[in-house]
């Protein structure tokens, strides 16, 4: 854990608190339950359906947590979050100090609140799994948390962190997703005088393109954003660096050192026959025509297809994305269509639960081998070969197995294919001597994150291939850490 | 926002945009192209670089109105701003000296064809140009063209300028006549499907310019792929510019109809 953290579980006031209720008096408190908007009203419109925790609900959660003496839930946390000491802090009724607490190891805590998966990270990890009883809700109440803090920023009753004086040096980032937006932060805080290139129009990468409305509203997003520029940092938009700027170009503006965190932009698609039929698309093409384009809304002007039956491909979270979206663009019929068997799914549990609830059908053991066309070239059916699972693969997980001969076909009229992204190779492929594993990511020192040229640091998926917006923000900390540690040297 | 600082007719519905751009200016090479948002609520439409002025920071577009969204930017007057411009996208024409290299162009091709053409001419090249139309009135930039190539050839529809004929018309009769290591087309796809198998009768290798849809026009989205030589590739990066052998244009006429 944090070793200087402002929340240390020594202080007097925490012993205290600890004091106030039995361990089985902690116990008997039943887990909270989120507050959420109704399915058949959700799928009608864009609204977050998770509606947050009362502070009521919010205290009384946090008065679950035992306060362990080694709290094996922060072991679960990818960065190490001090979750007892922000808990706490709630339990107590200071916001503004749980809010610190989460603040000195996460940059994006109103973002990792909400689609970080705390049942296999630090809720995973809790205590209570041993004791049979459900975890405390840890996700809910750093969302609180955060929200509240925000809510506080916004009305301008919370002070602004302050930011060490000037040191004269520049920073460029590469991006604006997780990774960078956290990067961006820290370094500013310590002084440097950064800037954020980001190729699309918008700024937040990911968070803003891929990952919709209804689970993470793009208000939580510009908050940060907002509180960045407040700190000082600049970014430029429409600027893709190896195209619009090369390297050289932003060693020659003078910038002492640069990360890139240039994301897992490039979909992969399973090449099979009919792939290219009109209405087969990646879920990055569906969910950025309708969250970064606004596709669907009225007034906007890029168009997206709208089908009737539709089959997502996969079953990660970007699959669940993409499934609730297609039922609230109008979808009559949607269908998860996955080979291996509920078990096996990447997606966060409370995902494939929102999307059973909003009527999202799961074909499991079923594999997508071709897709059949009308005469115009629109997709009208896939032929699905049925699975069944086999040993354990390289992954842990029961490898499918096709079934011989047992090949069904499905009428569908759209498709979103959702197998996973690779590094996107813009950035790597136009930066002359940058090591790139065969996976396409880049070759980083893995404490400090430097890449195989010197003050070029990288992060986020561009490194990792494909992960989640916890480790890429805990990337955009570590390298920020690490530059500023090399840079302070000269 | 970049500004539109001016704005000329080419017919009436074809229209040249000088817009503000000074990075894309400095780093845009022939065979790049840019991805314009004319306004907030606004489509993401990839254009082709007629022309850049690093000096002035400024990038030369030719757009034809052919729906909605390309329709608004030939709307805008000089003065008026583009909401986003991003580029230069996609790869760079492979520029060398290949010794004949004929250059076509139908319609609006013509525009991102003339800073090929130009390069290929400084590079040593003879360069042929066939520029092909409808009609008179929709053959643009010949004379900007006549100042790069060695030899003109207008083809219209209709005879009513230059030859009366089609664009492969005009090509063969280059190709009988006389050794032609490269061809360069860019303009409707159907053209280009066209020129493509007339060169692969007479095997004159031969590069084509793909427009296709787009959203990002930096790899992330897929809309863009197309079949080339069997196995699936995204115009916006690993194009635009692909062996016009090996296009699956039929897929990609196809796809063209996706909205």
């Amino acid at each position: 854990m944090n070793q200087d953290t402002i929340s240390p579980r020594d202080a007097q006031w925490r012993e205290e608190l600890r004091k106030a209720h039995t361990p089985k008096q902690r116990r008997e408190i039943p887990r909270v339950k989120m507050a959420e908007l109704p399915p058949s009203y959700r799928v009608s419109c864009n609204e977050e359906v998770n509606q947050g925790l009362s502070a009521e609900q919010a205290v009384l959660e946090a008065t679950r947590c035992l306060d362990c003496p080694n709290p094996t839930c922060v072991q679960g946390c990818p960065v190490g979050i001090n979750i007892p000491g922000f808990v706490k802090n709630i339990e107590r009724g200071d916001f503004p100090a749980a809010a610190a607490t989460l603040r000195e190891t996460s940059a994006l805590p109103a973002v990792c609140g909400r689609v970080c998966p705390q049942e296999r990270q630090c809720e995973s990890k809790c205590i209570y799994n041993k004791m049979n009883l459900p975890a405390v809700a840890i996700g809910y109440l750093e969302r609180f948390a955060a929200d509240t803090a925000n809510e506080a920023a916004s009305r301008g009753e919370a002070p602004i962190p302050p930011c060490a004086a000037a040191n004269g040096k520049r920073v460029a980032v590469v991006g604006s997703g997780p990774a960078a937006l956290s990067f961006a932060g820290d370094m500013a805080r310590r002084g440097y005088e950064v800037e954020v290139f980001e190729a699309l129009h918008e700024i937040g990468g990911v968070l803003k393109y891929g990952i919709p409305e209804f689970r993470l509203p793009n208000k939580v997003v510009d908050i940060e954003i907002d509180a960045l520029r407040t700190a000082g940092v600049k970014f430029m938009a429409n600027c893709v660096v190896g195209k619009t700027l090369g390297y050289d170009d932003l060693m020659s503006r003078g910038f002492d050192g640069v990360f890139v965190a240039s994301g897992a932009g490039l979909p992969r698609f399973m090449g099979i026959p009919g792939e290219n039929a009109i209405g087969v698309m990646s879920s990055n093409e569906y969910l950025t025509r309708i969250n970064l384009m606004g596709a669907g809304r009225p007034g906007w002007a890029t168009p997206v297809i709208k089908g009737k039956r539709v089959a997502v491909v996969g079953a990660g979270n970007t699959a669940m994305d993409s499934c609730r979206t297609a039922r609230r663009m109008g979808a009559e019929e949607v269908y998860i269509v996955y080979r291996r068997s509920e078990a096996e799914m990447p997606a966060r549990v409370e995902e494939v639960r929102h999307a059973k609830e909003e009527g999202v059908t799961f074909l499991t053991l079923h594999n997508p081998i071709e897709y059949l066309t009308d005469e115009s070239g629109r997709v009208k059916a896939m032929r699905l070969q049925r699975m069944e699972l086999g040993e354990p693969d390289a992954s842990g997980r029961r490898s499918p197995v096709p079934i011989e001969g047992d090949i069904v076909e499905m009428p569908v009229d759209e498709v979103i294919v959702s197998v996973g992204v690779s590094p996107n190779p813009l950035v790597p492929d136009s930066i002359e001597g940058l090591e790139v594993t065969r996976r396409g990511t880049l070759v980083v020192n893995e404490e400090t994150l430097e890449t195989t040229l010197p003050l070029l640091y990288a992060g986020g998926d561009i490194v990792r291939g494909g992960a989640t917006v916890i480790l890429a923000m805990g990337d955009g900390r570590r390298a920020a850490a690490a530059m500023d540690a090399r840079l302070s040297q000269k | 926002m970049n500004k539109i600082l001016s704005k000329e007719y080419f017919s009436e519905k074809v229209v040249k945009l000088v817009v503000e751009a000074p990075l894309i200016a400095k780093a845009r090479r022939p065979g790049h192209f840019v991805i314009v948002i004319c306004d907030e609520k606004g489509e993401r439409i990839p254009l082709t670089i007629a022309d850049a002025d690093v000096k002035k920071g400024t990038i030369t577009l030719v757009v034809q109105a052919i729906g909605a969204s390309t329709a608004q930017i030939c709307a805008k007057e000089a003065g008026e701003y583009l909401h986003d411009v991003v580029g230069p996208l996609g790869r760079a024409t492979d520029i060398r000296d290949y010794g004949t290299v004929v250059c076509c162009g139908g319609g609006v091709g013509v525009a991102p064809l003339l800073p090929i053409l130009a390069a290929m001419k400084q590079a040593g090249n003879r360069v042929v140009a066939v520029l092909a139309a409808r009609t008179r009135d929709l053959i643009i930039l010949e004379e900007e063209v006549r100042r790069h190539a060695d030899e003109v050839i207008i083809m219209t529809d209709d005879g009513s300028y230059g030859r009366k004929g089609l664009v492969t018309d005009g090509v063969e009769e280059v190709i009988k006549r006389e050794k032609v290591d490269l061809v360069c087309t860019i303009g409707p796809a159907i053209m280009m499907k066209f020129v493509s198998l007339l060169t692969k009768k007479y095997e004159v290798p031969t590069i084509c310019s793909l427009n296709t849809i787009m959203v990002d026009g930096t790899g992330m989205c897929g809309a863009c792929r197309v079949t080339v030589g069997g196995k699936m590739r995204f115009v916006c990066v690993d194009g635009p510019e692909f062996d016009a052998h090996q296009v699956d244009f039929d897929e990609m006429l196809t796809r063209l109809r996706s909205y």
